[in-house]
């Protein structure tokens, strides 16, 4: 029996195998497809203090080897989550994350601090991608500066595991990362979706509503296992890497850029089960190479 | 609220609680060439069948095409339970529809299905179905419902002209079958909605499923003589089954999933 689970700071996982927020609806969309307890955990929809319509259709592209959308984190809000949702789901067998959004700082504490209420959530991932409203819509994870003032706020009022997750928009993510350790994340998750844009030559129009949308799928695993790769080598909290990941061959290579768990998002809609499959796959693997902890392969990238 | 909502209502709350969705290969049975763009694909599960409704779809995963990354949404064409067979009838429209009009005998398809919800089934009453293009495809399986109930069933196609009219014949099994061509090569001249038929007799329920446009005008046809109508929706979809948020409808009752609570919505529903 080789060992797949790992530990994100104080939060164990069965394995390094995640969702990721936004591709899996509450889980529940998934049941018919695969057992969520055979999964290290599952991220719910990214979930705002209020109610969101989000965007107009459009809101999805299919691009080469990926997807744009623009859905606009609609959400009902997460007094209605902890309300509706949260009893539904409360009883899977796996961590579950909450995925907290907003566009002004209160709005991502007044969140946090009602999740962080609830039993059987050990840990939320902060998604610092939305554009901040007050500071004119530059997102927050796009400058250390406002990055490090949202995750201090939410530090004060969350008291378990704060996962952030970084913006892949941004020159250096390093600087950011180190800017959200030092308020004190716990870990950290990348890549968010790059900002991308497609347009039909015939019509002479965006396909999204919103002319530009969040890049995903295999087209961007590349900058993804980079960041992860950099992002290793600059902080000392536990990394989660995700982008494009569509089978355990991709999942390995983001914990041997130094991921210790990974997320599986676009690869969910092309298929069901995969999130189940990788597991199995990073099973083989290790066997295959002599590998008894997943655990000795996280960041072993031999260089040379 | 008319009966048909309530109708679509009732047996949306029974579906939603007892259809489970599968992702399993079928073997490809056989292609049938209609015209040109157009062929149906018969599919044979492996195992048995679940129960289908009328106007539920499948999205089925397209294998060596590089520009087709995501499943392709189909609406179910038929269902044989005897043979254990699902028929797709589709129109080819890019790579992803082209390379399954490529599929042989033996082949295998990987199938996520069955989505979405259904049309309602009325019971002795007078049914027109309008289709047009590629949207014909669920009104064969729904006209089979249809007179199952006891309804008196319809079916009036639009097609560009005569050789775009087909499977008349599966039509007829179910009812009555009528066509506009836009040429006037066969049939009556013009659009569905301006088939003399709408003139001549009194419809109870109509369902409808093609091009926007079109079903705009069956629409405005079934809203001015206060018939309950129902339409299928397209939408750009990337799950298929509820998870991406990425294939909404506005609907009275704000955004909506085209492919869970739809693709089939009452008209009173939509803002059109
Ligand atoms: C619920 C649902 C049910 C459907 N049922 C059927 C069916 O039964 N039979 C059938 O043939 N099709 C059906 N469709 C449409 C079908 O899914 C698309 O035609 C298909 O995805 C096109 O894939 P492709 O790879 O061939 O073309 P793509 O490469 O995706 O598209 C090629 C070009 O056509 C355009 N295009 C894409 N989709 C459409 C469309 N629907 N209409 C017009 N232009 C389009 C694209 O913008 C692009 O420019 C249904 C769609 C939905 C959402
Ligand atoms: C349809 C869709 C919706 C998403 N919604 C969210 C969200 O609400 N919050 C978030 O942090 N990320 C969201 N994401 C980003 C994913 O969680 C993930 O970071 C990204 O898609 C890259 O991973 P992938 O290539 O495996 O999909 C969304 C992605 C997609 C495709
Ligand atoms: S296509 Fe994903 S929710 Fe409808």
């Amino acid at each position: 029996m080789v060992n797949l689970g790992v530990k994100l700071k104080d939060l164990s996982l069965k394995n390094p195998v995640m969702t990721a927020s936004g591709t899996f609806g509450f889980g529940e969309e998934f049941e018919d497809f695969i057992d969520l307890s055979n999964l290290g955990g599952i991220l719910v929809k990214g979930t705002t203090r209020h109610h969101r319509e989000g965007n107009p259709y459009p809101r999805m592209a299919e691009t080469p080897s990926g997807m744009l959308n623009a859905v606009g984190l609609q959400n009902k809000g997460v007094e209605n989550f902890c309300k509706d949702i949260y009893p539904r789901i409360k009883h899977y067998d796996t961590n579950i994350l909450v995925n907290v959004s907003g566009s002004v700082i209160e709005d991502y504490v007044e969140t946090a601090a009602m999740i962080n209420e609830l039993e059987h959530i050990p840990a939320i991932e902060l998604n610092i991608s939305c554009p901040n409203v007050k500071e004119g819509g530059m997102a927050f994870g796009t400058s250390c500066a406002s990055a490090a003032s949202v995750v201090k706020a939410v530090r004060e009022v969350y008291k378990k595991h704060l996962m952030v997750k970084l913006s892949p928009n941004v020159t250096d993510i390093t600087e950011i990362a180190k800017a959200v350790e030092a308020e004190g994340a716990d870990s950290v998750s990348l890549i968010n979706t790059l900002l991308g844009m497609a347009i039909d030559a015939e019509t002479r129009k965006p396909l999204l509503s919103t002319v530009t949308g969040g890049l995903s799928g295999p087209a961007v695993k590349p900058v993804a296992l980079r960041m992860v790769w950099q992002v290793f080598n600059a902080v000392n909290i536990p990394i989660v890497g995700l982008g494009g990941i569509m089978n355990a061959k991709d999942a390995i290579e983001f914990i041997l850029a130094g991921a210790t768990a990974i997320q599986i998002g676009t690869a969910n809609f092309i298929d069901p089960q995969v999130t189940e499959k990788v597991v199995v796959g990073i099973e083989e693997y290790m066997k295959r190479h002599n590998v008894q902890d997943i655990n000795d392969l996280i960041g072993a990238l031999q260089i040379q | 609220m008319n009966y048909l909502c309530l109708d679509l209502f009732l047996t949306d709350i029974i579906l939603l609680g007892t259809m489970k969705k599968l992702v399993q290969d079928f073997e490809v049975l056989q292609r049938k060439e209609l015209n040109d763009d157009h062929f149906v694909l018969d599919v044979k599960a492996l195992e048995p069948l679940p129960e289908i409704r009328p106007g539920q779809f499948v999205n089925v995963l397209v294998k060596d095409s590089n520009t087709t990354f995501l499943r392709r949404p189909l609406s179910i064409h038929f269902v044989d339970y005897e043979r254990n067979t699902i028929s797709l009838y589709i129109k080819k429209i890019g790579d992803g529809t082209k390379k399954l009009g490529e599929l042989k005998e033996g082949d295998s398809l990987n199938i996520v299905y069955p989505l979405g919800n259904q049309y309602s089934i009325p019971n002795n009453a007078n049914t027109l179905l309008v289709g047009g293009g590629c949207g014909v495809a669920p009104l064969l399986y729904l006209a089979k419902h249809l007179k199952e109930a006891g309804n008196n069933v319809t079916t009036l196609l639009g097609v560009r002209s005569e050789k775009d009219a087909v499977e008349l014949d599966a039509y007829k099994e179910y009812g009555n079958i009528l066509v506009t061509t836009e040429d006037g090569s066969f049939g009556e001249k013009g659009y569905p909605t301006q088939h003399s038929i709408l003139e001549k007799e009194k419809f109870d329920y109509v369902f409808t499923c093609g091009p926007e446009p079109m079903m705009k005008a069956v629409a405005a046809y079934s809203a001015q003589n206060n018939i309950p109508c129902e339409v299928s929706l397209e939408n750009t979809m990337a799950c298929g089954f509820g998870a991406c948020l990425c294939c909404v409808t506005e609907t009275t009752e704000g955004n909506k999933c085209t492919c869970t609570e739809g693709p089939v919505f009452n008209i009173n529903d939509l803002k059109w």
